[in-house]
């Protein structure tokens, strides 16, 4: 029996390498070279590359803002023509050249912001990585869960989860490791039950995810106000985990507080990235997984059980997911709050689709999510000349254009969202 | 294309009334079991439970009516009130708070019968209330004719926002699940920039806060009762609404189209349909229905406006419309429903019930329609002859 390969649910159809790329590319390209460069500001940028006390002293980097706006746009001009080359000569663009290009956006709004200031970059790094951690957590989940065909909405619910569940045996226990356990446990059987509904009772994916949203939003709020709220010292003080330096490592300018100086939790992720995608691509496992995501029945007939592979990668899934959710209480902030993942879920669930279903790509792209919440965060207090508003909405706009197909071509899992029955 | 997800919320739109009943209840039913796990009276008899396990239970029972017995006096009827105005404004005040509920319930629901599964309600009523906001701040006109500018500005302002997503969805065949929550974002910064920029809707004297001014008194919908009461004409406009809706869907060609697209957009499309053309169609007409929600929302409230107004009615309505199914009644009736837990809230925070439970109940009662595996298995109920024709 021939079965049709669908294209995915979430994703473009466009078959051919899109043409758009090029296009999308030189509106960026454009808006840097006149609003950020010719339009921008001269006055003078200070990038400020290594933290004062460390070993390595770099001197800090002054730039004039229009000045450096040009000059990045150059580089953005010159991607663009490799991309637009390469579409030309019907090549698919590689996602990593997008990457830089979306990195080289991103400093130049951050060059542009700061006319006048200076610019803290390791601080801004570090935070970024701390920011996006929850999300690149939660996106792994994502991905393990739809390269086995299983389309999870949930993440936000398992964010949610994994923060309430790890603050609450964090205080009780006062043990952080017990919390972060504990995190990825609830999470997992959360997943479970999506994983049952939607794989033995093929209740739909989508549907099930967002009510799952709702109920642990709902249950979670309750649990808040009736109960950590009244008894916040004993069962909502959790305090967090303690920063960890590597030593030298950790004294690197630009990058070396964001990279070897945190807290487990980002070690954790730093971690699980490159496991996820060693299993997922250098596995056994890992192929039959993918076999599944993309043609169950193929799968089934050489005698791999499409059911219970799917049933626990989206379990394992959403105990990775979980320990994001730790990340975002006790390994940030400390104490849980009132629906604290505000919506992270549904950002890792764009940056599984930005990232194309691969674990370090996924991590990059949820990086750029972390810069625009810390971006906007530093911009309210230099007041630059743009509303913090649209900086906001700018990552939001960049998964639109993605999922849209705009910027190339997208192709999920063949199988994602479609449930599978024998016969 | 998600042929299977349009067809399951179609199937799920098509529930029994048994299975609404069954599922109300059962919503209900854990919904108090949490109630009494987390409460402190009940919490604090654990402690000799072995010995006196009566006292846990009476407890318990205690907790369970107390909370539902103020959800009751909070949303119906308060006997206690102390005029016969005070005791019947729990009734006005859930008339008034499932008004925006059913509308943009109605909204959500047409596009679930189409197939498209709208969670931009969000968005959709945010852009609602960038339009109304300005026609109710910034012109000035005379008394009703004011007020119908705005609702009318609404509408077609979260019409259009919708069309853009039902646009993306068929013009590049990406989710309409991702796309309408990025525009929902994507909205929501839009109309805090609104409010906070000097010469678009930020109030006079407003500060640093993004905060519009009050809208023109010539604007607001007319209270029903005058002063006595704060219920207004949004939940004549409601059933106004749900008669639309059923007259659009159940009796004009516009209707069939839908709901043809919605049971099998394959079939459609061979029948000579134009299916993406109607997608956006559907979601343009859906997102309208979401902007007499915006209009409700944004010409009811006497103080400035800011962008939490929209009050996650956008979520709410996706469980509304759940609910609700296929029947305009019906989604009027789950509209009450939930209208009255929010009307219900501050009635139970006073007796040491924390209100939040409510979100869980509806939560559930929407989980156990959508997944009737979950009631099938708990209640052991026959497999229904929908279930088995489909097998």
């Amino acid at each position: 029996m021939a079965t049709e390969v669908k294209p995915g649910m979430f994703s473009s159809q466009t078959a051919k390498p899109s043409k758009k790329a090029g296009l999308v590319m030189g509106g960026f390209t454009l808006i840097t070279l006149f609003a950020f460069g010719f339009g921008g500001n001269p006055a003078a940028v200070t990038f400020q590359l290594a933290e004062k006390g460390h070993l390595l002293s770099v001197p800090d980097f002054t730039v004039s803002s229009s000045g450096f706006s040009l000059l990045v746009g150059g580089l953005m001009g010159i991607i663009t023509l490799i991309a637009t080359w390469l579409t030309i000569k019907q090549k698919v663009v590689p996602l990593w050249l997008s990457l830089i290009f979306g990195l080289l956006g991103v400093t130049a709004l951050l060059g542009w912001l700061a006319a006048g200031n200076v610019v803290p970059v390791s601080f801004i790094l570090s935070s970024a990585v701390v920011l996006a951690v929850p999300i690149i957590l939660g996106a792994l989940g994502g991905v393990m869960s739809e390269r086995v065909g299983v389309v999870n909405i949930a993440i936000e619910g398992q964010l949610l989860t994994g923060a309430f569940v790890a603050s609450v045996v964090g205080s009780v226990t006062d043990n952080l490791w017990l919390g972060v356990l504990a995190a990825a446990i609830a999470s997992a059987i959360l997943s479970m039950s999506l994983a049952s509904l939607a794989i033995k009772y093929l209740v739909d994916q989508i549907i099930i995810g967002v009510l799952i949203n709702l109920l642990v939003i709902g249950v979670t709020n309750f649990l808040y106000s009736q109960w950590l709220a009244n008894d916040g010292a004993n069962v909502n003080y959790p305090g967090t985990f303690d920063i960890l330096a590597i030593p030298v490592l950790s004294e690197i300018p630009i990058i070396g507080t964001a990279l070897f100086a945190n807290r487990v939790t980002v070690y954790l992720a730093f971690v699980l990235v490159p496991l996820v995608w060693y299993m997922l691509f250098r596995t056994k496992l890992g192929l039959r997984a993918r076999a599944v995501g993309e043609h169950p029945l193929a799968a089934d007939t050489v005698g791999i059980n499409v059911a219970r592979t799917r049933f626990w990668w989206v379990t394992a899934g959403g105990a990775i997911a979980g320990i994001g959710g730790a990340a975002l209480s006790i390994g940030n902030v400390g104490a849980f709050g009132r629906e604290m993942s505000g919506g992270l879920g549904f950002i890792a669930l764009a940056v599984v689709i930005l990232g194309r279903w691969q674990p370090f790509y996924v991590s990059a792209s949820a990086l750029l999510f972390g810069f625009a919440i810390i971006m906007r965060i530093w911009a309210n207090q230099v007041s630059p000349g743009i509303p913090t508003d649209f900086i906001t909405m700018v990552p939001y706009v960049v998964t639109l254009i993605a999922v849209t197909g705009f910027a190339g071509k997208v192709r999920p899992p063949a199988a994602s969202g479609q449930p599978y029955t024998k016969g | 294309m998600s042929s299977k997800t349009q067809q399951v919320i179609v199937e799920i739109m098509a529930s029994s009334v048994t299975r609404v009943v069954l599922s109300i209840l059962l919503g209900f039913f854990f919904g108090g079991i949490f109630m009494v796990l987390f409460n402190e009276n009940v919490v604090a008899t654990y402690a000799n439970f072995f010995s006196a396990p009566g006292d846990t239970f009476a407890a318990a029972f205690q907790t369970i009516v107390d909370g539902y017995g103020a959800l009751l006096r909070g949303a119906i009827f308060n006997p206690g009130g102390k005029d016969v105005v005070a005791m019947f404004r729990p009734i006005t005040e859930t008339l008034r708070m499932s008004a925006p509920l059913i509308m943009a319930g109605l909204g959500l629901a047409l596009g679930f019968r189409v197939g498209l599964f709208n969670i931009g309600g969000t968005g959709q009523i945010v852009m609602g209330l960038v339009a109304s906001t300005w026609v109710s701040t910034r012109m000035e006109l005379p008394p009703i004719i004011h007020m119908l500018v705005a609702l009318v500005a609404a509408v077609v302002a979260s019409a259009l926002w919708g069309a853009i997503a039902g646009f993306l969805k068929a013009r590049t065949g990406a989710h309409e699940v991702i796309v309408t929550i990025m525009m929902n974002y994507i909205a929501i910064n839009f109309f805090t920039w609104m409010l906070r920029t000097d010469g678009l809707l930020h109030a006079a004297t407003g500060g640093g806060t993004p905060k519009s001014d009050p809208p023109a008194e010539s604007a607001m919908l007319p209270t029903i009762f005058g002063d006595l009461y704060k219920l207004h004409i949004g939940i004549f406009i409601a059933v106004f609404a749900a008669f639309a809706y059923w007259l659009l869907m159940e009796r004009s060609a516009i209707g069939y189209r839908f709901r043809m697209v919605g049971h099998n957009a394959n079939a459609a499309r061979a029948a000579g349909i134009k299916v993406e053309r109607t997608f956006i169609w559907a979601m343009a007409v859906s997102a309208a229905f979401v902007g007499l929600a915006a209009a409700n929302q944004g010409l009811s409230e006497p103080g400035g406006i800011t962008s939490s107004i929209h009050a996650d009615i956008g979520f709410d309505a996706i469980t509304v419309a759940l609910l609700g199914g296929n029947s305009a009644k019906r989604i009027v009736a789950a509209g009450l429903l939930f209208g009255a837990f929010k009307a219900g809230s501050p009635a139970m925070q006073v007796v040491g019930v924390s209100p939040e439970i409510l979100g869980v109940v509806q939560a559930l009662i929407v989980l156990f329609i959508a997944a009737p595996p979950l009631i099938k298995s708990m209640l052991r109920l026959p497999e229904s002859a929908e279930q088995k024709v489909n097998d």
